[in-house]
């Protein structure tokens, strides 16, 4: 009737579906975890301050408590919200960072949805996080939160559109929408990287998906000495907890892309690999994609500890009467590029 | 070949709703629930909530979203033609040139229009 000697195999091919999921939940989590400890120790260093040094050896446990804390916490809901909106927006905000990990190539195998139009989804979905933030703002029925939801609607419009400009760029470089052949691309060290020939655009992108995930100094939708907290002003408790991390999230993987679109992905920057054996070469890449991943992080807190916020409508100024152009210019000036070297 | 993937991605969708749900309801479980009349009110810096924040919004925000709109159906049409740029040579360059030519004007128009000063 029925065989119940499983085999390896067997078990395999029944693990086998499940392991994406899990390895992205598990890396979201991590990543968040450690990078949220990353961006307190390093802002005090820039400061000249300690950071966390309480919990656990040097604060190291410090995120952990934060996260069972915010477990714990009682999730306070005003009586003027409404209900439904206001629960749904967290996971508006961070279901679309999440798929956006499913995207990344990490290394040349590991990425869990290799789609023809990878890229352009990695966009679609990125939007899909402002319709959240308004959402959270408008429910809240707190002014703050309205301010701070529509302000950041706004800006994430306004900086949306010199973004996916200066990524058509890649695209004609690439000649795809898919990852890994945009990384494959530029497969041959560190000249052949996409920053060369559309540096504008590698510029306009990086200024751009700072904006995108509202940090400093484009965070004035959650300028605290005006609005309080913005957006997430009237939320508690896991509701907050999951709009801090989809945050978070979002900061580690627009690294993520920068360095895949423009620095060459998980591919080394010598031309070659270290390591000449199958197996090790795929550590040898995640290797070199955390390296470059982790140095685009660190100069983002760097800019956090150095600029001060602009005015919003310095802000507007900024993405559409200087990014716009510049982007435009730089997808003619790459596309020219091209053609020439066809001839 | 490609086709199987967005089963994929309609699963992946699935997931991380579901993750953020666990977060939730686990959440839901385990906090502690001590309802309080003054808990329910609306944060506003400790001062007594005047009014509904539910307001006429300005209209430069609709603006934006306008120019907005132009652009991003714009940067939709310069996907496919970026993908076969390749394969089409000089025509999809001049092509091209043209199209984001009257898009400079549009954005050049607006701009002398004072549409993209925010006050």
């Amino acid at each position: 009737m029925f065989d119940l000697s499983f085999t390896l195999n067997d078990i395999f091919a029944f693990i086998w579906p499940v392991i994406p999921f899990i390895g992205v939940a598990a890396l979201l989590v991590f990543v968040v975890i450690f990078l949220v400890l990353m961006e307190r120790k390093v802002l005090a260093w820039l400061t000249i301050r300690k950071g966390p040094n309480r919990v656990g050896p040097g604060g190291w446990l410090q995120t952990f408590a934060d996260a069972i804390k915010l477990l714990f916490k009682e999730d306070i809901m005003s009586s003027e919200t409404n209900k439904i909106l206001f629960t749904l927006a967290p996971i508006v905000v961070f279901a679309p960072v999440m798929v956006i990990y499913g995207l990344m190539p990490f290394t040349e195998h590991l990425v869990a949805i290799n789609l023809a139009v990878g890229l352009f989804l990695v966009f679609a979905l990125s939007s899909l996080t402002t319709v959240g933030i308004v959402l959270a703002g408008w429910s809240s029925n707190n002014k703050y939160s309205l301010l701070g939801g529509m302000r950041s609607a706004a800006q994430a419009i306004s900086y949306e559109i010199p973004l996916v400009i200066a990524v058509l760029s890649i695209a004609v470089l690439a000649g795809s929408l898919n990852m890994i052949d945009i990384v494959k691309a530029q497969g041959g060290g560190i000249f052949t990287w996409n920053m060369w020939p559309a540096f504008i655009g590698f510029i306009v992108l990086f200024i751009c998906c700072i904006a995108e995930v509202n940090r400093i100094p484009f965070d004035l939708p959650e300028a605290e000495s005006e609005l309080v907290s913005g957006y997430n002003t009237e939320y508690s408790g896991m509701k907050f907890a999951l709009f801090f991390l989809a945050e978070y999230a979002a900061m580690f993987i627009i690294s993520v892309l920068i360095v895949t679109l423009f620095l060459g992905g998980y591919t080394s920057p010598l031309g070659f690999y270290l390591t000449q054996i199958p197996a090790l070469i795929h550590i040898e890449q995640a290797f070199w994609l955390v390296a470059k991943v982790y140095t685009i992080i660190f100069t983002i807190i760097w800019i956090r500890a150095t600029l001060p916020r602009l005015r919003a409508d310095q802000l507007m100024a900024f993405s559409w009467k200087f990014l716009l152009p510049m982007a435009l210019g730089n997808l003619v000036i790459v596309s020219v590029i091209k053609f020439l070297g066809q001839l | 070949m490609y086709i199987q993937g967005y089963w994929i991605l309609v699963a992946f969708i699935g997931f991380s709703v579901a993750f953020a749900c666990a977060a939730l309801v686990m959440s839901w479980i385990v906090q502690p629930k001590a309802p309080g009349k003054f808990k329910e009110k609306t944060y506003e810096c400790g001062m007594q909530p005047f009014g509904d924040s539910r307001i006429q919004f300005d209209v430069k925000y609709y603006l934006y979203a306008l120019l907005f709109l132009i652009f991003d159906i714009e940067a939709v049409f310069l996907f496919p033609w970026a993908v076969v740029y390749n394969k089409l040579g000089l025509f999809a360059l001049v092509e091209a040139l043209i199209f984001i030519g009257i898009l400079v004007i549009g954005l050049v128009y607006a701009w002398k229009k004072d549409a993209l000063k925010w006050e």
